[in-house]
């Protein structure tokens, strides 16, 4: 193993994958260490992610996508649906993958362009000196190593240690984690063309219950709910099982995996002295839909690109580094992140009596566009009894 | 008293949810095994926000 690179990415998912690709298409010398032994898997994801923000960062292909999806279905706590098709529904709709292919597709994509890859290799701690990171201790197969770079770029996921460990606060607040349950089933009725997301408190309190179909009868079914909801005997996996036993009994369930999403702001700051967070370890997940896919990789190639700049101009401070902060922050992704907390905060706010109010309100309309702006604006036209209050959704447009 | 984090491994599904909530960076995912590495003050958060409900803090006298 080598013991001394340009960039050393932590991190095998969408995020780091892309940093490691960016950075090495841009001449640098690049290690992307995984602690898993095998990138993509065990999957951690629902899998969903909107058509035109994957395309801006890989031509779709077959042997990675399960699913194209034509239409959305948002269903309230008394079985109104607020049905979406593709050409209104935008980002909100697109295709499902198959996470095990398409996290290999990008690895091997950083590796072809030139970067090392290291599976089986977990970063224990930053290399620090005079207060920046000058790299990580890693664990090899069990030995260990000092790999030292002039950038780390932490692309850690949802446990966010090398981060944590350099410094950043990155714990997530138990109210802002959502605990979460997903099993891939076969065998069970549904529509293939169509992801469906189930509202309500009896059903997935402050959270959303989702089947995303990956082919005919086949699909993840899925739960997430806030951290401070989560008790025995009302766990994700305990309203995932009653959900399933009522409408797919005779289901086989032949996958079942669980896995935490971070719901909270985005890190205060994503930078530091030799050191760029990426993707769900910089907490950049939709808190609306708990989606990751496309902002991991957004970051992950702009922290690449910043990474690579500041690598020719011979400095990696955190002040030189900080443009990858501010960027990602004035970005369509930053504005929409801050809007969507608000919204998801407002939204959790609500009883299944108003979610059915507000779902009834516009479940026969047709969205010239479908967005969550639109979606916020007619709830508002809809609704003046509940004028006031949805006040505070009306100020996450301005 | 002492309090201890317990681990049951037949329920755990190796998700790093309690990685991510410690307050403590007590909790580490190795591959398919949850390690406790640093010590656990026993605020239950973990045990919480686990989606399996595999974390159990006991408290011993």
């Amino acid at each position: 193993m080598k013991s001394n690179y340009d960039i050393l990415v932590i991190g095998g998912g969408p995020a780091g994958a892309l940093a490691a690709k960016t950075a090495a298409k841009a001449g640098n010398s690049v290690c992307l260490i995984e602690k898993r032994p095998a990138i993509g898997t065990p999957v951690r994801c629902a899998e969903g992610i909107g058509k035109e923000l994957l395309k801006e960062y890989i031509k779709p292909d077959p042997r990675w996508i399960s699913a194209d999806i034509e239409s959305a279905r948002i269903i309230a706590p008394n079985g109104t649906a607020i049905r979406l098709d593709q050409d209104r529904a935008g980002s909100e709709v697109g295709y499902v993958l198959d996470r095990k292919v398409f996290d290999r597709e990008l690895v091997w994509q950083a590796a072809e362009a030139g970067a090392d890859v290291i599976v089986k290799t977990r970063a224990t701690a930053p290399i620090m000196e005079n207060g920046a990171v000058r790299g990580a201790k890693v664990l090899s197969a069990g030995t260990p190593a000092d790999i030292r770079a002039e950038v780390v770029i932490a692309a850690d996921g949802t446990e966010a240690q090398f981060a944590r460990r350099a410094g950043l606060e990155t714990v997530v607040p138990l109210r802002e984690m959502m605990s979460c349950a997903q099993y891939l089933m076969t065998d069970i009725d549904i529509d293939a063309g169509s992801t469906d997301f189930y509202l309500g408190n009896e059903i997935a309190p402050e959270g959303y219950l989702w089947i995303f179909p990956k082919g005919d009868r086949t699909a993840n079914v899925g739960i997430g709910i806030t951290g401070r909801k989560s008790r025995d005997g009302s766990r994700a996996k305990d309203y995932l099982d009653r959900f399933v036993a009522k409408s797919f009994p005779n289901g086989k369930t032949i996958e079942a995996i669980a896995g935490g999403v971070p719901v909270c702001r985005p890190l205060a700051c994503t930078v530091a002295d030799g050191l760029l967070v990426a993707g769900d370890a910089a907490r950049v997940v939709d808190p609306i839909t708990g989606g990751g896919i496309g902002n991991a990789m957004y970051t992950g190639r702009l922290a690449g690109e910043v990474a690579s700049t500041c690598i020719e101009a011979g400095n990696c401070s955190k002040e030189s580094l900080m443009p990858y902060d501010t960027e990602w922050r004035a970005s369509r992704m930053g504005t929409i992140l801050e809007r969507n907390y608000k919204v998801k905060e407002y939204f959790i706010t609500l009883d299944d009596t108003k979610l059915n109010t507000l779902a009834d309100s516009i479940a026969s309309i047709s969205f010239s566009e479908f967005s969550v702006a639109a979606l916020i604006r007619e709830l508002i036209k809809r609704n003046p009894k509940m004028l006031l209050e949805l006040k505070a959704l009306k100020d996450t447009l301005a | 008293m002492s309090t201890m984090l317990r681990i049951n491994r037949d329920k755990c599904g190796y998700c790093g949810t309690c990685v991510a909530v410690c307050p403590e960076d007590a909790l580490e995912l190795i591959d398919a095994y949850l390690s406790l590495e640093r010590e656990c003050i026993g605020c239950g958060i973990c045990a919480r926000a686990c989606p399996l409900g595999a974390l159990e803090v006991v408290h011993e006298e």
